[in-house]
């Protein structure tokens, strides 16, 4: 994939670039504002990484611009600001996702896969399958090899995010945000205990595991292989 | 020197406004007093001069209707009978070539006659002390036959009694005027004075004393209740800037601690001759997460520090309390009972409040994970946690309530200060600051934490105002 970073801070820069390339991905950085912009306008990008605070031209008018423009590039704000607000603020100009300093980099990483999947033309869809597992989002059933499984409403919205990022790598911020949509940390690891409540319902009584843990990053559901 | 200053401060008190206040009202004041005096003067001594104008009038008329009648022989007549009369009256008839036929004016005064031959003059009476020049004012009129008439009238008394009238008002005018500009600057100065005190007061407390206060004269005035909005306000100041001072304290106290820990590790690993890959390996990781503990503190300060500025109060909205707690309730139950306890829930339905959802359910998630941290850890303990929410007639009660082993009387209104942490957690993982971000995230809904014994335990509530319907 070809990202484009614009962070006016050279160490997290190289930070985030070195990351991703180690990770396959094709990056270019800009430094300022201005040089984002039309970089991301000339380059072909599958994803903008923008930091908000940036020199000649501020994050949230680079991603406003780009919009205008009509370009629908996935764009990922990083930023120092994390309050409530600064987050509706930096979606409603046009990001996709917000991430606040510092962050850990298998968090970013992840984020930038779920929105790139994402940009993808997304169906309606009413059933999702992984593997044996099944789920009906309408009737809120859930069936693995054909027996039923019963599961807790908020479960069932954990279990429909993993399924919705099938293969991908979901952080313990990621799920916090999205199921039970806490942007803090509470200080007690709770992510993990719901997980393997989760787990005991889904994968124990069954050979093939489909929720894995991955190591210092989060969970991934994914069938076997 | 002195005088330098004695004309800076005269200058100062010409610029106050105060100063101008007053010269606005002399100026309004001394006008009307004027008006009223010229009134006075117009009902007084010009009624007198008006009344020997008139006089005059009448006498000329019907001299020169004695003349039209009688001729001269008459007119003459007349005149010497009457100015045998000592008085006021003052004639003079002459013939052409200036001969004094009759009168008591020796010659035609020296003065210039107006336009309908009025003259102001003095001429000299005898009497018996000798000869004296007396004012007098007078008409003249040529008669048929080229004779010369003057009617008149002695104007001493007159005049004497017009000086009175004039120079009296002359001076109720100074008066008015010398009395209000020292009214008014006596005025100004003792505004200018008290203003004095409070501009030198602020210039102190901007100079750094902060603990100075605007002196209050007692009388409660606008300027007193100046002075005591200033002072209620510089209270405040001064109580954050202290609170700002505990907290650096504190954060150099509690953030240095770990940071130091995590230098020496670093270091000790990086100059040990016998460091294998395996060691710096974990010495990284525990870098790391000694990092991601600095880091949650520093959100958590972050997140008392908003609270407190009343910042989160702009993002605030109606929410359902009831489900707002039940949602906190089902991420923390399995963790409760993962450790062997359990949460029994008492919650009132459809509970609503203008709250910050994100603060709220952070201090409901800090009082729980305490619970979960110090009501679960006693051996043999009952690990019953209990969360129950309640609507009185005017508040909303929020309680946590767990079996553990309690907070003492005496250290409970220092545990909601930031960073403490009584000694016999001292070990257990955490930032000590929990307790203050729930104490903090209550004052921003107006509410209060209180905390009680459960017997045995610690019962955590939320007092918060409930909406008005």
């Amino acid at each position: 994939m070809r990202i484009l970073v614009i962070e006016d801070d050279l160490e997290a820069a190289a930070y985030v670039t070195k990351g991703l390339r180690e990770s396959g991905h094709v990056v270019d950085h800009a430094a300022d504002g201005e040089e984002g912009l039309s970089l991301a306008l000339a380059g072909n990008f599958d994803m903008l990484v923008v930091d908000r605070m940036l020199p000649k031209r501020d994050g949230l008018s680079v991603v406003k611009t780009l919009r205008e423009q009509g370009a629908t590039t996935p764009v990922l704000f990083l930023s120092a600001l994390g309050e409530v607000d600064d987050r509706v603020k930096g979606l409603r100009a046009g990001g996709d996702d917000y991430l606040t300093k510092p962050f850990a980099f298998v968090e970013l990483l992840a984020r930038i896969e779920v929105l790139v999947r994402r940009a993808a033309p997304e169906q309606v869809q009413t059933k999702l399958q992984v593997s044996d597992l099944e789920i009906d989002l309408l009737g809120r059933k859930v069936t693995r090899a054909g027996k039923a499984i019963e599961l807790q409403p908020r479960e069932f919205r954990l279990l429909e995010y993993l399924m919705k990022h099938t293969g991908q790598v979901v952080t313990r911020t990621m799920l916090l945000e999205n199921v039970w949509e806490y942007h803090f940390d509470p200080q007690t690891n709770v992510i993990d205990v719901h997980m393997s409540r989760l787990r005991g319902k889904i994968d124990k009584n069954f050979d093939t595991p489909l929720i894995h843990t991955i190591r210092g990053a989060g969970y991934s559901l994914r069938a076997a292989g | 020197m002195v005088r330098g200053i004695l004309y800076v401060q005269q200058a100062k008190l010409l610029k106050t406004s105060t100063f101008r206040l007053a010269i606005i009202y002399l100026v309004l004041f001394a006008t009307s007093v004027i008006t009223l005096l010229g009134y006075i003067y117009w009902t007084t001594a010009g009624s007198l001069n008006r009344q020997t104008v008139e006089a005059v009038n009448m006498e000329m008329r019907d001299l020169a209707q004695r003349y039209k009648s009688g001729s001269l022989p008459l007119l003459v007549h007349t005149v010497i009978q009457r100015s045998r009369d000592p008085g006021q009256s003052l004639y003079l008839v002459m013939d052409n070539r200036g001969n004094v036929l009759a009168g008591n004016l020796l010659d035609i005064p020296q003065s210039r006659p107006t336009q309908e031959g009025w003259r102001d003059f003095t001429y000299i009476r005898l009497n018996m002390e000798g000869q004296e020049r007396r004012p007098g004012i007078g008409r003249e009129q040529r008669l048929p036959g080229n004779f010369y008439l003057l009617v008149g009238r002695d104007v001493k008394e007159v005049r004497q009694i017009e000086n009175l009238i004039t120079s009296s008002l002359a001076w109720a005018v100074a008066l008015t005027i010398g009395l209000g500009l020292i009214g008014g600057l006596i005025m100004s100065r003792n505004m200018l004075a008290r203003l004095d005190d409070i501009n030198k007061t602020s210039r102190e407390i901007m100079r750094g004393d902060l603990a100075r206060r605007i002196p209050v004269s007692g009388t409660g005035d606008e300027l007193d209740q100046l002075a005591e909005n200033l002072n209620n306000m510089l209270e405040q100041i001064e109580a954050l800037m202290i609170g700002m001072r505990q907290v650096t304290d504190n954060i150099a106290h509690d953030l240095r601690s770990p940071l130091s820990r995590l230098r020496n590790r670093v270091e000790v690993t990086l100059i040990s001759e016998h460091s294998t890959t395996q060691d710096y390996r974990e010495a990284l990781e525990r870098t790391i997460s000694e990092a991601d503990y600095l880091l949650a503190t520093f959100n958590a300060l972050l997140s008392i520090a908003r609270a407190e500025a009343g910042n989160s109060r702009e993002s605030m909205e109606w929410i359902n309390l009831s489900e707002l707690i039940e949602t906190a309730a089902e991420l923390y139950e399995p963790v409760i009972e993962e450790r062997g306890g359990t949460l029994s829930l008492g919650v009132e339905r459809g509970l609503r409040l203008f709250a910050n959802r994100e603060l709220l359910s952070q201090a409901i998630l800090n009082t729980l994970d305490n619970a979960l941290k110090h009501g679960t850890a006693v051996e043999g303990a009952d690990a019953e946690i209990e969360l129950t929410a309640k609507r009185m007639e005017d508040t909303i009660t929020i309680a946590i309530s767990d079996h553990g082993e309690g907070i003492p009387v005496e250290e409970r209104s220092r545990v909601m200060e930031r960073f403490v942490r009584l000694e016999a957690s001292r070990n257990a993982p955490g930032t000590g600051l929990g307790l203050s971000l729930v104490a903090a995230a209550t004052r921003l809904h107006g509410g209060t934490v209180e905390l009680a014994d459960n017997e045995p335990g610690l019962i955590v509530s939320f007092i918060l105002p409930a909406p008005r319907d």
